[in-house]
């Protein structure tokens, strides 16, 4: 119920009036726990609204502000480390928001840093992350193999004085996922922003975000990332051209089915403009269960159905025997 | 959630939800003198969960979660809830308070100026500060000093002490049994006894003060009393604070001006007695 009150005020922030003492702390609640409450604090400021909401909504904001200087640096100290390979860097979700100056970024909380270079280059970038400070973060040989052999990034790596971790990426989906995106053309429709990291271009930014939420995970974070997704498209959406240009990238990137759940589930739950033709499926109604599934207090509901799709998350990763063997080794260790 | 409960102290507002009644019965015979939040709503919500579903039941073990986690918390005993939802409450200033800069320190008021205890744990500034309470200062607060960055004010956030070991006695000895919680023993700490702040403290809870003395207690060693530079005191507190690295540019204003303003000892001390008289000894010098 609350859930559906946060998305509300969300997309419109002037049903903010009516909410109730109960509502109110309900959504704050939720908004942490969504990592939404700077969004949440963006979307709402210039409103009149209880003393105590203000306060709470203000540190998230400042908690944003914060988070996004300390993004902001990470990328230009990576920025700095790769430099000398001379390859397009593509700097990907949260940090790539930020970076570019978009709707998204605002009041958006952000983790590790990611970034997309060649494949080619895998080996030079970790070489000159190595060399700058960057150090594995999961030094254990099976995880190691797992990420280079499976994976579409190699294994994490976390800078030893800062603290912070960058995935570096070289494709949008595991190796292992049926859909295999086009890196290269990815790469090569990058946007160079001023300073040479580029961002991924709008379509295939969007279809990225939509990739990692309905071909990769278990969905948990799903409302954040589906708000990221309502903005881009808001943002980005000029016409036709943007329409065709997303289905048409969608097309290359074999994405259209995760392309088209995002567009439908984000308008149904953020009333996000979508003009293009989504056919609706029957299966929208247990993703937007599983989008929805936590109580006032913040805590995660629908238990079976968060185990549904953690069992689907998997199946979507990896075919069932390598699975299998995945599993094993993970739980005994051979 | 099955149960829950609200209070408000000083300026922050929290609502603590539980999987079963007991804590909360604790929570609300220590907060039963205290406000709800402002407008109904806290800042922070802090929940008490079994590990698993069974866990309530069987050998029930408490986790903490809330607005604000750190991934790692170690569940705690059921018999030690109370202490959970008191680590779990200052989990949330930690990590969620952006407002004002919080020192872990424990503080006290007289005439309209504060004087700001800080060390490690075991230095004894819970003790002093509780004692100090009981004899004609107003306890701001033993955990969190909250400083306003705007005005550089101390905030009051007296929240019932969490006496440890030896001080538990040193206190049973001065107040009466109705202010005290119960016992908790063999706690990650040694045992525990919540003591809850007189009349003065909970009525005062509203009134900010100036900070004027910054002290560091060392308890257990001969009597000594030390200058402690402007640029040590200053390293220390960023020790010492949560969210001096959070707060950024506003956080590194609102200590330079603290430290510039405020004079500091380092104060060793064999006993909580010969404390106290330093205490006031430096309060006079002071005037």
């Amino acid at each position: 119920m609350s859930e559906r009150v946060l998305c509300a005020i969300l997309t419109d922030p002037s049903r903010a009036a009516h909410l109730t003492t109960d509502q109110w702390t309900s959504v704050l609640t939720i908004a942490h726990a969504e990592r939404l409450a700077g969004s949440l604090a963006h979307r709402l400021s210039g409103l009149v609204l209880p003393l105590t909401v203000q306060s709470v909504l203000d540190a998230a904001r400042l908690n944003a502000e914060a988070g996004r200087a300390h993004a902001l640096w990470e990328l230009e100290m990576a920025r700095r480390a790769l430099a000398p390979l001379g390859c397009p860097i593509v700097v990907l979700k949260g940090s790539a928001f930020v970076a570019a100056g978009l709707a998204a970024g605002q009041g958006r909380l952000i983790g590790d840093l990611d970034i997309l270079v060649p494949r080619s280059r895998l080996d030079d970038a970790e070489a000159a992350l190595l060399a700058a400070g960057w150090e594995w973060a999961k030094p254990n040989a099976y995880d190691d193999m797992y990420y280079r052999r499976w994976m579409h990034e190699l294994p994490p790596l976390i800078h030893k004085t800062r603290d912070r971790m960058i995935d570096v990426h070289h494709t949008i989906l595991p190796l292992t996922a049926r859909p295999r995106p086009d890196a290269e053309a990815l790469i090569s429709n990058a946007v160079v922003l001023e300073g040479s990291v580029s961002i991924l271009s709008p379509a295939d930014m969007i279809i990225h975000a939509a990739a990692h939420l309905f071909a990769d995970g278990e969905l948990d974070g799903g409302l954040r990332n589906l708000w990221d997704i309502d903005r881009l498209v808001r943002e980005f959406d000029q016409g036709n051209a943007f329409w065709d240009s997303l289905n048409q990238r969608a097309a290359l990137h074999h994405l259209n089915s995760a392309v088209d759940r995002a567009l439908r589930l984000a308008q149904v739950l953020y009333d996000t403009p979508v003009r293009t033709r989504v056919r609706r499926k029957w299966t929208d109604a247990l993703f937007r269960a599983r989008l929805l599934a936590r109580n006032g207090w913040g805590q995660n509901t629908r238990r079976p159905l968060r185990f549904a799709f953690y069992i689907r998350s998997h199946l979507l990763r990896m075919p069932p025997l390598l699975l299998i063997r995945h599993l094993w080794i993970k739980a005994f260790g051979k | 959630m099955m149960f829950a409960t609200t209070m408000r102290v000083g300026p922050i507002g929290f609502r603590i939800g539980s999987d079963w009644s007991a804590p909360i019965a604790g929570l609300e015979a220590l907060y039963r003198d205290y406000q709800k939040p402002d407008d109904g709503i806290p800042h922070f919500t802090v929940r008490l969960e079994a590990t698993r579903f069974w866990r309530r039941f069987i050998r029930p073990s408490v986790q903490i979660a809330g607005d604000h986690t750190l991934p790692e918390a170690l569940p705690l005993p059921l018999a030690q809830a109370v202490l959970a939802a008191e680590m779990a409450m200052n989990l949330q200033m930690a990590l969620g308070q952006r407002h004002f800069l919080l020192l872990h320190a424990s503080s006290v008021e007289r005439d309209g100026k504060v004087i700001i205890l800080t060390g490690e744990s075991g230095s004894g500034k819970s003790t002093l500060a509780a004692l100090l309470g009981e004899a004609g200062w107003r306890l701001l607060g033993d955990e969190f000093a909250l400083i306003e960055p705007a005005t550089g004010l101390a905030w009051p956030f007296p929240r019932p002490i969490s006496l440890k070991n030896d001080s538990i006695a040193v206190m049973e000895a001065q107040v009466g049994a109705e202010r005290f919680g119960i016992r908790i023993c063999g706690t990650p700490k040694g045992d525990i006894r919540h003591l809850i702040p007189n009349v003065t403290a909970l009525k005062g809870m509203d009134t900010p003060a100036q900070p004027a003395l910054i002290l560091f207690p060392r308890f257990g060693a001969p009597r000594a009393v030390r200058d402690v530079q402007p640029s040590e005191v200053f390293i220390r507190l960023t020790q010492a604070s949560t969210n001096y690295v959070a707060l950024a540019e506003p956080g590194y204003t609102a200590l330079t001006r603290l430290v510039t303003q405020t004079s500091a000892r380092a104060i060793d001390y064999p006993d909580t007695a010969s404390g106290l008289a330093l205490v006031e000894q430096l309060w006079a010098e002071l005037a």
